[in-house]
């Protein structure tokens, strides 16, 4: 699936992610930021890539901030993001 | 029977409550798409809640999710997302018994692709209309998944274009139809959210009104109404102490090979009976035997 037009989702509120997601010609770029950075920004990102993959994105730029997000935040933010960046297959 | 004293609502879109949601005691939690969601995120809502029915925790609490009216856009897209992480039930705004019909068709459908129990996604419909004020009765009997019927009195008063007052004669007539209907054919009456949360007195005579009517529960619009509503309709003392004396007597009739018989110099028949066990199973729900 193919990212056709930048789009965002989520809040800057505590517990949540605000992702905006870009077109991108070569993989998966992500640009994060977290309260939690120390102790569980690696798992944030990999929430992220999992959501995209299984979405079947390849390529996106995606840059996430995030206000301590559980993984089902994390994942529900990306996949609205991506449904509102118009995928096409 | 499922104890339904109090549903809180939630708002669907809001992260931080849906996690807490099953840590408040509420019977039920209303998981809302509708009102608490802003017109440009019904999207990402309806996501989050499916995502937070799909792995949060929500204890002894009952879920529901109120979805937006079926003549929107966004109504059965809200059904056919959310049915899939199987919610306990579905709350339907302003319905008809159309609304109901078409919802439980495509409840049957998506229970039967996901290898769900056939009827275990139940349906509460929301009666906010003088259209369905009148017509609770058969809205109720359009599907066998409605359990309950939440009274949605800001709505109504809207539609019958009066005013809403903390005092509520005005709805009446509105909670006497709901109970009633509901009480003929077995499902529950929940009654409108009070919606001034500093005003505690008038919140009390307000639930103690609607238990008196009929209601058997009553929706909650912040975590702090829901020990209050579960107070007032848990069964008191007295009322359990004289449930037992009845139950304890009839077992002393059986064996005597009465039908009828007198407690304290009055008749006890099989109503009152029924409401015995009825307040004896409704406390040890509760916790207080």
């Amino acid at each position: 699936m193919k990212i056709l037009k930048p789009a965002k989702a989520g809040t800057y509120e505590s517990n949540d992610i605000y992702i905006m997601i870009q077109p991108n010609d070569n993989g998966i770029k992500i640009e994060l930021e977290s309260i939690v950075m120390k102790q569980f920004g690696k798992r944030i990102e990999e929430v992220i890539k999992e959501t995209l993959e299984k979405l079947e994105v390849k390529d996106a730029y995606v840059v996430a901030k995030d206000r301590g997000a559980l993984d089902y935040t994390v994942s529900a933010r990306v996949e609205t993001a991506v449904k509102r960046a118009g995928v096409e297959k | 029977m499922k104890l339904r004293r109090s549903m809180l609502f939630m708002p669907g879109n809001n992260p931080g409550m849906l996690q807490n949601a099953g840590i408040l005691g509420a019977d039920s939690v209303i998981l809302d798409l509708e009102d608490a969601v802003a017109l440009t995120e019904k999207d990402s809502a309806r996501i989050l809640v499916r995502n937070a029915i799909k792995t949060l925790r929500f204890y002894n609490s009952e879920i529901v999710v109120r979805v937006n009216p079926l003549s929107t856009e966004f109504g059965y897209e809200d059904v056919k997302e959310i049915a899939q992480v199987k919610p306990d039930a579905i709350m339907v705004p302003k319905a008809t018994e159309e609304d109901i019909e078409g919802v439980d068709k495509i409840l049957c459908e998506i229970e039967e692709k996901m290898g769900f129990e056939k009827g275990s996604i139940k349906l509460f419909p929301l009666i906010e209309t003088a259209y369905g004020l009148e017509n609770v009765y058969t809205i109720i009997e359009a599907s066998k998944r409605v359990t309950g019927v939440l009274l949605g009195a800001e709505d109504l008063t809207n539609d019958l274009g009066i005013k809403r007052t903390k005092k509520g004669k005005e709805i009446f007539y509105a909670r006497s139809k709901v109970a009633t209907s509901c009480r003929a054919l077995g499902v529950d009456a929940i009654d409108t959210p009070f919606t001034d949360l500093d005003d505690r007195e008038a919140f009390i005579k307000d639930i103690k009104k609607a238990k008196s009517i009929g209601m058997t529960g009553k929706a909650a619009i912040n975590p702090r109404q829901i020990d209050t509503i579960h107070d007032v309709f848990a069964p008191s003392e007295e009322e359990i102490e004289y449930a037992q004396r009845v139950l304890e007597k009839m077992e002393e009739a059986k064996r005597d090979g009465l039908g009828v018989f007198s407690l304290d110099g009055k008749m006890v028949d099989a109503p009152i009976i029924n409401r015995a066990k009825t307040t004896i199973e409704k406390a040890k729900l509760a916790g207080l035997i």
